[in-house]
């Protein structure tokens, strides 16, 4: 089970966090059938580092992006999201 | 004197029963010991060919002597006899016997063995199927270990979290040491032993300059925590490790309730002080109750004084087993030979006749003990008489836990082991464990047929050189075909015997052959301890609507739905649920009825760009709405299917009201989050979730405007339309939405305030003849109107335009799954639509098939079947094949596991007022 150091609350379990996807697969919902088929189902799915959209669904609900290592599950870095992240 | 013993008397108080004979052990006995020391060397059968077996080491990696220990609910079958101690009245019994543990038919009759080679599940599986059911029947009957307790456990499992800058695994003198030193450190230490006592090694070979009791007291005085009885069972990322604790022993009646505890450990650095597992020695028979490793052998002598033999053969290819014959020699017991397979050796104690460059072939034996030793020496066969054999074929470091961490593992060739090597993780191994003894790779001398690798899955070096033979090469093949190292032991003696055979086989070195994963857990884990406090429905919590005591007064019947429990009917002198559910039914369509709906999804959107986040979350339009009106509306997934649906209520210029489906709350709040927070961050709205801040109460039927203008004390909304109040009192907001196909209202109130809002709608509904009404009925009804459902028609894999949905699609597109709607796939007309069905003859079977004719591919399924609620004559919603074109066609409802069958008509889904004028203005 991951430790994830959350932006607003610190180090937390992984039980109180919610993945949601890659940043890769985000789908722009105005844009066209095309794009959006390949967000959803070709993703990079690399071997090493990748961006992943977290929730802290069990704590303070905020938004933020992982950036973790696919193999050894390090994560590298936490980015605050959303509307708290925006200057 | 031959066979085990108990080298001299002394205090044996506890009594325990074996097979229903009651024996004595000593405080601090393993069951092991306790038998040893009983003159019991027969201590089970082994899993597939019945052989007898006895007790082979002295640890968790015991692969032989499994017992069922304790009775009823409380039985551990599989448990190891030398992972557990004795307690009074301890209860264990042997396994996989019939009729009794020494006279076994199976094995009397060798009715298992020319069967059960290697790769037999295989060949059955390939070959024709009446061969499997030939075997089946006797298959089930002959192999096996332990039986499950059928009874239910009457113990609770605890769970506890812990956290640590260093967590030791393993109490040995490596462990003690690293222990001490973090906590003399200034360090928060936790120390993990999975034996009753500490000391790891030094229980065997003792150390006059290590004191593991004064350690362990020092280290607790510096704060440290100690875990004897647990065990690190797991390793995951991020250096996190499962604990398991016994609390009490297998079996044993917990003194407060709680036999194990589960500890989830999140620890700053891990030291893995875990030692070395000893290698046995592959040759005819070595599975014989009185075959023992030779460190198991040296701590039954001198931690229990126990003698599992009185004279003695050791075979060796290493230093270690001289220790052995030292201790033997020092307790009385005669070392008929020393057999090394090394062409020289350490001075051996006296009187110990060692042979060097000797191997053994064979062994043969009586019932608790040996008989003789045959071996290879220089070139020839001798043969010894002996009851007990201590076997060191070498030593394999414990990495288990290191590899679980994603650790890497690097050859030493001296040792013939596999030792820890980098990790990703905060973690290392010390002690025993980075430095195995030197001991040689050597020839088994024995026939390979009966020289067994892995004990508890009878496999031999006969069935590695069988699947060899057969092509399967791979290490990973090898295991799947034999089963080698996939028994509850895990292969902890026997995967590094089998891997020096399949190398020597391919002519390879051993690391060139390959390793198969260690997973976790390290030894086996209880299923109650995994489900935890978590046991008996006290996983989920039950969440209470604000109404529920008001509901239980009428005694109705409760369905479970989302989190939460709904009246499913209210039913009266003695009403079955139909009966009950009709006649509520009857009362919304006839007269009026109230019902419960606070659990509906429920998300307060306002701000300036509102209407903006809604129209990508909805499919429909809502920006068009008017203050004070409200649309009914759905959601889709990103790829273009029904999500979810609800409705949407414009309360102010910048306030709208979103409900949702009960079951699909959480999901919906979650994407709404999404889209507020991560897709769309700088929308200049606020969401607010007020599923629970809300009751919900729906008041439906021809006389519900009236009865509600009267409790407002204002003309009620016309429909689709919304209007604060004041209701007994206390604000409302009134919602007038029709799910049952009667003008109907939603009634949302302060949750706390709900009991006066509800009090008041039922005294004046019963005043005109109406009644509370069930989930049941709301089924009917909505049923009877060709209203959809979350989890019934919208399945997960049906489309907007299959649901007939289609026209209410947001034009503009930007909504969630208008891109992957225009894939011409998801409007295709062949695919699965929504339909009505009318019955033409009984009722149709719920979940029942849609075929023409039979014999046929099912065409589609029955979603929802009910009856007509004032006519009678069944109905039911469907999905069928290009249904939207078929109205009219006659079709069959077959459903075989109910053996039920009906002839339908496909209709319009919509059974009752199609056109919606008992509600329209």
């Amino acid at each position: 089970m991951y430790q994830i150091t959350c932006p607003h609350c610190g180090p937390r379990a992984q039980t109180e966090f919610t993945y949601e996807r890659t940043t890769d697969s985000v789908v722009d919902p105005a844009g066209d059938a095309s794009t959006a088929m390949q967000a959803l189902y070709t993703r990079a799915n690399p071997m090493g580092l990748d961006d992943e959209i977290w929730r802290h669904t069990y704590g303070c609900r905020a938004w933020m992006v992982l950036t973790r290592h696919r193999v050894t599950h390090e994560i590298h870095a936490v980015k605050a999201i959303g509307p708290e992240a925006l200057p | 004197m031959s066979g085990p013993s108990r080298s001299a008397t002394g205090e044996e108080t506890i009594p325990f029963t074996f097979d229903g004979t009651t024996y004595h052990a000593r405080p601090g006995d393993t069951l092991a010991a306790a038998l040893l020391a009983n003159g019991i060397g027969l201590v089970g059968r082994s899993f597939k060919y019945h052989r007898p077996r006895g007790i082979m080491t002295a640890g968790i990696e015991e692969p032989n002597a499994l017992v069922t220990v304790g009775t009823g609910g409380r039985a551990e079958p599989n448990t190891r006899a030398t992972d557990v101690f004795v307690y009074p009245g301890m209860v264990a019994k042997s396994q996989n016997r019939w009729p009794s543990l020494s006279f076994d038919v199976a094995s009397i009759f060798g009715l298992a063995a020319p069967a059960l080679g290697a790769g037999f599940y295989y060949k059955t599986f390939f070959g024709p199927a009446k061969h499997w059911m030939r075997y089946e029947g006797f298959i089930r009957r002959a192999a096996g270990l332990g039986n499950a307790p059928t009874e239910p456990d009457p113990d609770n499992f605890s769970q506890r979290a812990g956290f640590c800058d260093v967590l030791v695994v393993g109490s040995g003198p490596a462990g003690l040491k690293a222990a001490l030193e973090a906590a003399e450190a200034g360090s928060r230490v936790m120390l993990v032993e999975q034996d009753a006592e500490p000391g790891g090694s030094l229980l065997r070979d003792p150390d006059s300059a290590i004191d593991p009791a004064a350690i362990i007291a020092r280290i607790k005085a510096l704060g440290g925590e100690v875990l004897l009885r647990t065990t690190a069972s797991g390793y995951w990322d991020h250096n996190f490790l499962t604990l398991t604790q016994r609390l009490v022993e297998p079996g044993a009646v917990p003194p407060h309730g709680f036999a194990q505890r589960l500890w989830h450990v999140r620890a700053g650095r891990v030291v893995l002080a875990t030692g070395l597992i000893e290698r046995p020695v592959p040759f005819a028979n070595n599975d014989h109750p009185g075959v023992m490793l030779s460190q198991a052998v040296r701590s039954y002598v001198r931690r229990w004084g126990v003698l599992p033999g009185n004279r003695v053969v050791i075979a060796t290819n290493n230093d270690d087993a001289y220790v052995t014959a030292q201790a033997l020699v020092e307790a009385g017991a005669e070392v008929v030979a020393l057999l090394d397979a090394r062409a020289s050796g350490p001075a051996a104690p006296s009187g110990v006749t060692v042979y060097h460059d000797a191997r053994p072939a064979s062994v043969t034996g009586r019932k608790h003990a040996l008989r003789k030793v045959t071996a290879v020496v220089g070139g020839s066969e001798q043969s010894f008489h002996a009851d007990l054999m201590a076997v060191s074929g070498g030593f394999v470091p414990v990495a288990h836990l290191h590899m679980q961490a994603g650790g890497k593992l690097t050859w030493n060739e001296e040792a013939q082991a596999f030792i820890p090597g980098e990790t990703p993780q905060a973690c290392e191994t010390i002690g025993a464990g980075l430095a195995p003894p030197p001991a040689p790779a050597v020839p088994p001398a024995g026939k390979a047929k009966k020289s067994f690798v892995d004990f508890q899955n009878d496999v031999s070096l006969a069935d590695i050189d069988l699947a060899w033979q057969e092509g399967y090469r791979s290490v990973e093949h090898l295991k799947r075909y034999t089963t080698l190292g996939m028994a509850t032991d895990q292969g902890k003696t026997s995967n590094m015997v089998a891997l020096s055979r399949l190398a020597e086989k391919q002519g390879v070195t051993v690391p060139e052959a390959g390793l198969t994963t260690f997973r976790p857990p390290f030894t086996p884990v209880t299923m109650g301890l995994l489900a935890g406090a978590g046991a008996r429905n006290a996983g989920a919590h039950v969440r209470r609507i604000p109404l529920h005591a008001l509901h239980e007064a009428h005694e109705p019947i409760w369905q479970p739905l989302g989190y939460w429990f709904r009246p499913r009917a209210y039913p009266l002198g003695g009403e079955s649920l139909q009966q009950a559910a009709l006649r509520e039914a009857r009362t919304v369509r006839t007269i009026a009825g109230l019902s419960d709906v606070s659990t509906l999804g429920k998300f307060e959107v306002s701000g300036p760009d509102a209407a903006r986040l809604l129209e990508i979350v909805c499919a429909t339009t809502v920006g068009k709405l008017a203050i004070g009106r409200g649309r009914y509306t759905f959601m889709c997934r990103e790829d273009g299917f029904v999500n979810d649906d609800g409705t949407v209520w414009r309360l102010a210029e910048n306030r709208y009201l979103l409900t949702s489906s009960t079951g699909g709350a959480d999901r919906m709040a979650h994407l709404i989050s999404y889209v507020r927070n991560s897709l769309w961050p700088d929308l200049k709205c606020s969401v607010v979730n007020v599923q629970e801040h809300y009751a919900g109460i729906a008041l439906a039927g021809p006389r519900a405007r009236s009865i509600l203008a009267a409790l407002i004390g204002a003309e009620s909304p016309r429909h689709m339309g919304y209007a604060p109040g004041t209701l007994a009192g206390v604000p409302v907001h009134v919602l007038a939405a029709s799910y049952s196909g009667e003008r109907a209202f939603e009634i949302h109130v302060e949750a706390s305030h709900a009991a006066e809002v509800w009090r008041a709608i039922e005294v004046s509904t019963r005043a005109e003849g109406g009644a509370p009404y069930g989930l049941e009925a709301m089924e009917l009804l909505r049923i009877e109107k060709g209203h959809v459902v979350v989890g019934g028609e919208v399945d997960g894999r049906s489309t907007p335009h299959d649901l007939g949905l289609g026209g209410m699609l947001n034009k503009a597109g930007g909504f969630i799954g208008a891109a992957g709607l225009t894939r011409p796939a998801l409007s295709d007309p062949n695919r699965n639509n929504l339909v009505g069905l009318v019955s033409l003859d009984g009722p149709i079977p719920e979940g029942g098939m849609l075929i023409q004719r039979a014999g046929q591919s099912p065409q589609g399924h029955v979603t929802a079947a009910a009856r007509r609620i004032l006519d009678g004559g069944a109905i039911a919603l469907a999905l069928v094949q290009g249904g939207h074109k078929r109205h009219g066609e006659e079709l069959i409802v077959t459903s075989p596991t109910r053996g039920e069958k009906a002839r339908v008509r496909v209709t319009s889904p919509h059974f009752y007022d199609p056109a919606g004028e008992r509600y329209r203005d």
